[in-house]
């Protein structure tokens, strides 16, 4: 069960790797969008600081709905979604496992990169940790629902908006409490609580998403 | 040991339509089952509902007497299904695409011998986007030689194949038929197996009814 997990999750990294144009467009997007605003706002330092917690969350936002298109459809295309579910595992382990994947090839170069456009939108400098905090507790929940909408719209036409129309809505919450832990370190409040709903978004998601993208994926295929 | 593959009364239902009702099939270990029909009869869609990537609105599967779907990681465990889309990563050696599918279905794949088999052996070092649609079939091919499994389920193996491929199928189907397996297979051209295959003319299945019969009937 573990080899098979690991297994793809290793497939899916050399195959991003290989290709490269997947993890290098997120992260691009990440940084120009970013970039964008003290352009479209003015370089007024207040300013900035105040919206830097919101403009560098929704972005992540949106970065991550652009790499979810991808997910499941070149495996949908070349019928590689065919033979992973006749794979001897659970199908829910196999979603995990590109779920994971996924993860590491934008959640996490996303953590990585967040301090670094915070300090472009020059975000007080209490806030980095709690915007890492928060990043690391919410990236795995973005991929993970990100999930259950790629496996919904598999096969559909123009899927890519349908994902951002499901999938987004859905994204609310994450970003209410995210951007409030970033405040709430700024303004020198306890983070305590939005954190904790954070993971409690991650925990209830970690078993509920991936049961909720493979039936979706079984039913792609009826 | 004797093993038997067999579906009931099945009934296929597809984009608002019958395709098939009423069907039964059985294999036993050794034995060849040759689907045929014209288009849209339902042979990739029968296939499809044996390896449970499909449901079928009616009937059942069943191995030895019990009902696959009580146990469907066991019945993956146990087939091959091979259609026209190959699964193939282009960015991936030729080795490398084999070998991942292979170690899906436990360790210990024969990679190798498997690209012998279907004469590829020379290309493993090659990124898959540069086969021709043949070395792809074969590549598809070898998944079936690279680990084991009892029931293959072969939809259009055929398609792109040469005479040359066509004839090393047909010898990869006997050998595994006589080590005790079982063959599925939907084709348009003349496959020879050997001796005793079974043949399933679909057409003889045909759905009488159509949906909205059905309709006015309950009205």
């Amino acid at each position: 069960m573990t080899r098979i997990f690991r297994y793809l999750v290793m497939r899916d990294l050399r195959l991003a790797l290989r290709q490269g144009t997947d993890v290098a467009m997120v992260i691009s997007f990440f940084v120009i969008t970013v970039t964008l605003f003290p352009l479209g706002v003015g370089p007024e330092p207040n300013v900035l600081a105040r919206i830097a917690a919101g403009v560098v969350w929704v972005t992540a936002l949106l970065a991550v709905m652009l790499s979810l298109e991808r997910l499941f459809q070149a495996d949908y295309e070349d019928g590689s979604v065919d033979l992973l579910l006749l794979t001897p595992a659970p199908l829910e382990l196999v979603v995990l496992a590109k779920v994971t994947a996924h993860w590491l090839l934008t959640g996490f170069p996303l953590i990585v990169t967040a301090p670094v456009l915070a300090a472009l939108m020059n975000m007080p400098s209490e806030g980095y940790p709690v915007l890492v905090a928060t990043m690391t507790l919410a990236t795995p929940t973005l991929s993970l629902i990100g999930a259950v909408g790629a496996a919904l719209t598999l096969g559909a036409r123009r899927g890519g908006v349908l994902i951002s129309l499901l999938v987004l809505p859905l994204y609310i919450p994450v970003l209410i409490f995210a951007v409030a832990a970033v405040d709430a370190a700024i303004t020198d409040l306890s983070t305590r609580p939005h954190l904790l709903i954070l993971g409690a978004m991650l925990a209830a998601a970690l078993p509920l998403a991936p049961w909720a993208a493979a039936a979706a994926l079984r039913h792609s295929l009826r | 040991m004797t093993n038997c593959f067999a579906g009931h009364a099945l009934t296929c239902f597809r984009g608002e339509r019958f395709v098939f009702e009423s069907l039964d099939f059985a294999v036993e270990s050794g034995g060849a089952l040759v689907l045929t029909g014209p288009n849209g009869s339902g042979k990739s869609s029968l296939i499809r509902i044996m390896a449970t990537l499909l449901a079928a609105v009616d009937g059942y599967l069943s191995w030895n007497g019990e009902a696959a779907a009580e146990d469907p990681e066991g019945h993956h465990a146990r087939l091959h299904y091979v259609a026209y889309q190959d699964a193939i990563k282009p960015v991936m050696t030729v080795r490398e695409n084999l070998a991942f599918w292979a170690g899906l279905k436990g360790p210990g794949g024969r990679i190798e011998a498997a690209l012998e088999a279907v004469g590829i052996g020379r290309l493993a070092e090659t990124p898959a986007q540069f086969l021709s649609s043949g070395q792809r079939r074969r590549l598809s091919l070898a998944r079936l030689v690279a680990s084991e499994a009892e029931l293959w389920l072969l939809d259009e193996p055929t398609v792109g194949l040469d005479r040359d491929a066509i004839r090393l199928l047909e010898g990869l189907v006997a050998a595994h038929r006589a080590g005790g397996g079982m063959a599925v297979l939907a084709t348009h051209q003349p496959v020879d197996l050997g001796a005793d295959e079974t043949r399933l003319d679909l057409s003889a299945y045909a759905a009488k009814r159509q949906i909205f019969d059905e309709v006015e009937g309950a009205q």
